[in-house]
């Protein structure tokens, strides 16, 4: 048996190296007490019968084997119910044809073995009047922490399968069953010492009545350890698999069904898909799931000008590439600038657009906030834009200008536009 | 990108190409768009939809790049360059991988990177930018698109503060410079007029990046991806 538990040790402190299909599990298909046995026989590949006849034996030892299955119990955790680990534990061999018919004779046998063994243990024990006394209300209370402990497995295979009405008060029963079996030993033990001194008398209920505590809750608390962080889980899973079905479902679809109907309208169709396609990115790609309040405004740099790239890019139909470095919160000159960039946009888009996505870039770098929008379009001339346009002198570099920042212009006929802005940061 | 023509390449330039993506309409797509040899030198040698498949495409054909989509079933982009790892450094026509996705998500990006690809690319780029992409990498050097480069940027940037012994976690300015020019969407060539060196000297800058960002240690890199609470 030492080989064994050695074994599943190291299995089990390997687990985290390869994918866990290994992994030791108690088993809830087929057990006798707490599925120990079934579940190492699964983990191991040997025939169930074997483990137990190594429990049994090492039972005969001073009860090490009861020792052993109680620490199994404690801290292996169940399988989880029937649907896929005690599955994949049991396919090693082929155990899974003998699972369907085997377990009613096993069960006998084993029984039948197990009360042989108690028997044996029984009458193994030295009957002298003074441990005498104490074998009982052990016994008793032995017998009721297992009842309770096996509820509390239950409890938790309730949770994986609903349970009926009926299932739940045989649950009761036997949880008030362990509990009066407990209480009993506890009331025999008290009593077999009762003849000792009114100190001890107290001393001993006080314990007893904290063991009898500790016994009674021990199991459930230790489940609720090992079955928060699973439970948690499956609950963050499942939830998020309705926000992306409630998500997709009036987004996605809802955005397909206007491509279908706007087949015709190439333009249309190409705002759309980007639109979406953006919305969903930023949905799918962004820790808080940001791009559901569009409504207020930006309060940092990044933000700020991916919201007006996208606005732009859904207003000319033209795709914009925005590359943010670094962010800050927005002050009343980063507002300014972020007011020029987006005419710059709005140029790039309306005159550059048909070469190619636009660039625009920002960066925060230290105090200095640099954005550049750079299309690939025809280019112009600034000198020959005529006097009464106002578009880039004004509420580009004039914009700059009067907050403090600059703006550059290159442009190559030919060979596209390039704006650049450069701003401090209002100091705090 | 209209000025990429000589890109194009002729006949003359010949690569062999495996597409790994789990989208079959999507690896239809990238062969009927570049694999058409005559005319872009690109031969598709073999495709594969997952990790195992992929690892044995790729093991079989020995192609010269392999286009490679991060999320995959099995383990994704990084898992397939996890177990092509010695193909990827032999000595005799090692093979290159550039990674071809739809996200752009930092994590993924620097992910395979950091796996041992030599390029990231996203799935809104063109036949033509991609084929140039391809035999880019296949000549040994680095394709950057502007949102790795801002990533990479973003990367550096935020490790600037502390003061890093090791020289490789640092970029130089000229580094730092050139992934500027990127991310604002330049070529490599307009790169190299702008700042008056060759492309070539563009091209071994942006494989330095590369080489440190691989090399860059795993501490910072963590710390700033949890920093912006990208992972």
């Amino acid at each position: 048996m030492p080989a064994a538990t050695a074994r599943a040790a190291s299995s089990l402190t390997a687990d985290p190296e390869e994918p866990p299909q290994r992994k030791l599990y108690r088993s809830a298909d087929g057990r006798m007490l707490g599925g120990v046995a079934r579940g190492l026989a699964g983990h191991l590949g040997l025939p169930v019968a074997w483990v137990r006849f190594v429990f049994l034996g090492l039972f005969f030892t001073d009860g090490l084997g009861a020792l052993l299955y109680a620490v199994f119990w404690i801290v292996v955790p169940l399988g989880v119910g029937g649907v896929e680990a005690p599955r994949s534990v049991f396919e090693t061999a082929a155990d899974g044809r003998r699972k369907l018919r085997k377990p009613d004779r096993g069960q006998v046998f084993a029984l039948v073995a197990l009360t042989f063994g108690a028997v044996a243990f029984v009458a193994n024990v030295d009957m002298g009047s003074e441990a005498d006394r104490y074998i009982w209300p052990t016994l008793l209370i032995g017998a009721g922490s297992v009842l309770v402990w096996r509820q509390a497995d239950n409890a938790r295979r309730a949770r994986w399968m609903e349970v009926g009405r009926n299932r739940k008060l045989l649950h009761l029963a036997r949880g008030f069953a362990g509990v009066a079996l407990v209480g009993l030993g506890l009331a025999v033990f008290l009593v077999v010492r009762g003849s000792a001194a009114q100190l001890g008398n107290v001393l001993t209920a006080a314990i007893a009545v904290l063991t009898g505590i500790f016994l009674l809750a021990g199991p459930y608390l230790v489940r609720m350890t090992q079955d928060l962080s699973e439970e948690r889980l499956m609950r963050i899973r499942a939830q998020e698999r309705a926000e992306v079905a409630a998500h997709v479902h009036d987004s996605v679809l809802h955005t397909l069904t206007l491509i279908q109907r706007n087949a015709d309208d190439g333009g249309e169709v190409r705002r759309l898909a980007r639109a979406q396609e953006r919305e969903l990115r930023n949905w799918l790609y962004n820790p808080e799931g940001t791009g559901k309040d569009e409504d207020d405004e930006p309060e940092t740099l990044a933000e700020a000008v991916k919201r007006a790239a996208a606005e732009v890019e859904d207003k000319h139909g033209v795709p914009l590439e925005v590359v943010v470095v670094g962010d800050c919160p927005l002050d009343e000159k980063l507002s300014a600038q972020m007011q020029a960039a987006r005419e710059a946009m709005v140029n790039a888009a309306k005159y550059g657009g048909e070469g190619g996505a636009v660039q625009v870039f920002a960066e925060v770098e230290g105090r200095t906030v640099f954005v550049s929008v750079r299309d690939r379009g025809p280019g112009f001339d600034l000198d020959e834009v005529p006097g009464d346009r106002m578009g880039v002198r004004e509420s580009i570099i004039g914009r700059m200008q009067r907050n403090g920042g600059s703006a550059r212009l290159r442009s190559v006929p030919g060979g596209g536009t390039e704006v650049e802005l450069e701003m401090e940061r209002a100091s705090e | 990108m209209t000025e990429n023509t000589e890109a194009t390449g002729g006949p003359e330039r010949r690569v062999r190409v495996v597409l790994v993506d789990d989208h079959r309409m999507f690896r239809t797509g990238v062969q009927a768009e570049i694999g058409r040899t005559e005319e872009t030198g690109v031969e598709v040698v073999g495709e594969a939809a997952d990790v195992d498949q992929a690892v044995t495409v790729i093991t079989a054909t020995r192609p010269e790049v392999v286009l490679l989509d991060v999320h995959l079933p099995g383990g994704g982009g990084v898992e397939v360059l996890r177990r092509c790892a010695p193909l990827m450094s032999a000595a005799e026509d090692p093979v290159r991988f550039l990674a071809l996705s739809v996200s752009d998500a930092a994590e993924d990006v620097i992910g395979v990177i950091r796996g041992g690809a030599r390029g990231y690319v996203t799935k809104t780029i063109t036949g033509t930018d991609l084929v140039d992409s391809v035999f880019r990498v296949q000549e040994g050097d680095a394709v950057f698109s502007p949102r790795l480069a801002g990533f990479v940027l973003d990367a550096f940037a935020s490790t600037d503060a502390p003061p890093v012994d090791e020289d490789l976690d640092r970029l130089t300015q000229r580094e730092r410079e050139v992934l500027r020019l990127i991310a604002r969407g330049y070529a490599y060539k307009e790169i190299a007029k702008q700042l008056f060196i060759s492309v070539k000297t563009v091209e071994s800058h942006v494989s330095a990046v590369l080489r440190k960002l691989q090399l860059s240690n795993r501490h910072e890199l963590t710390r700033w991806a949890t920093a912006r609470r990208l992972v």
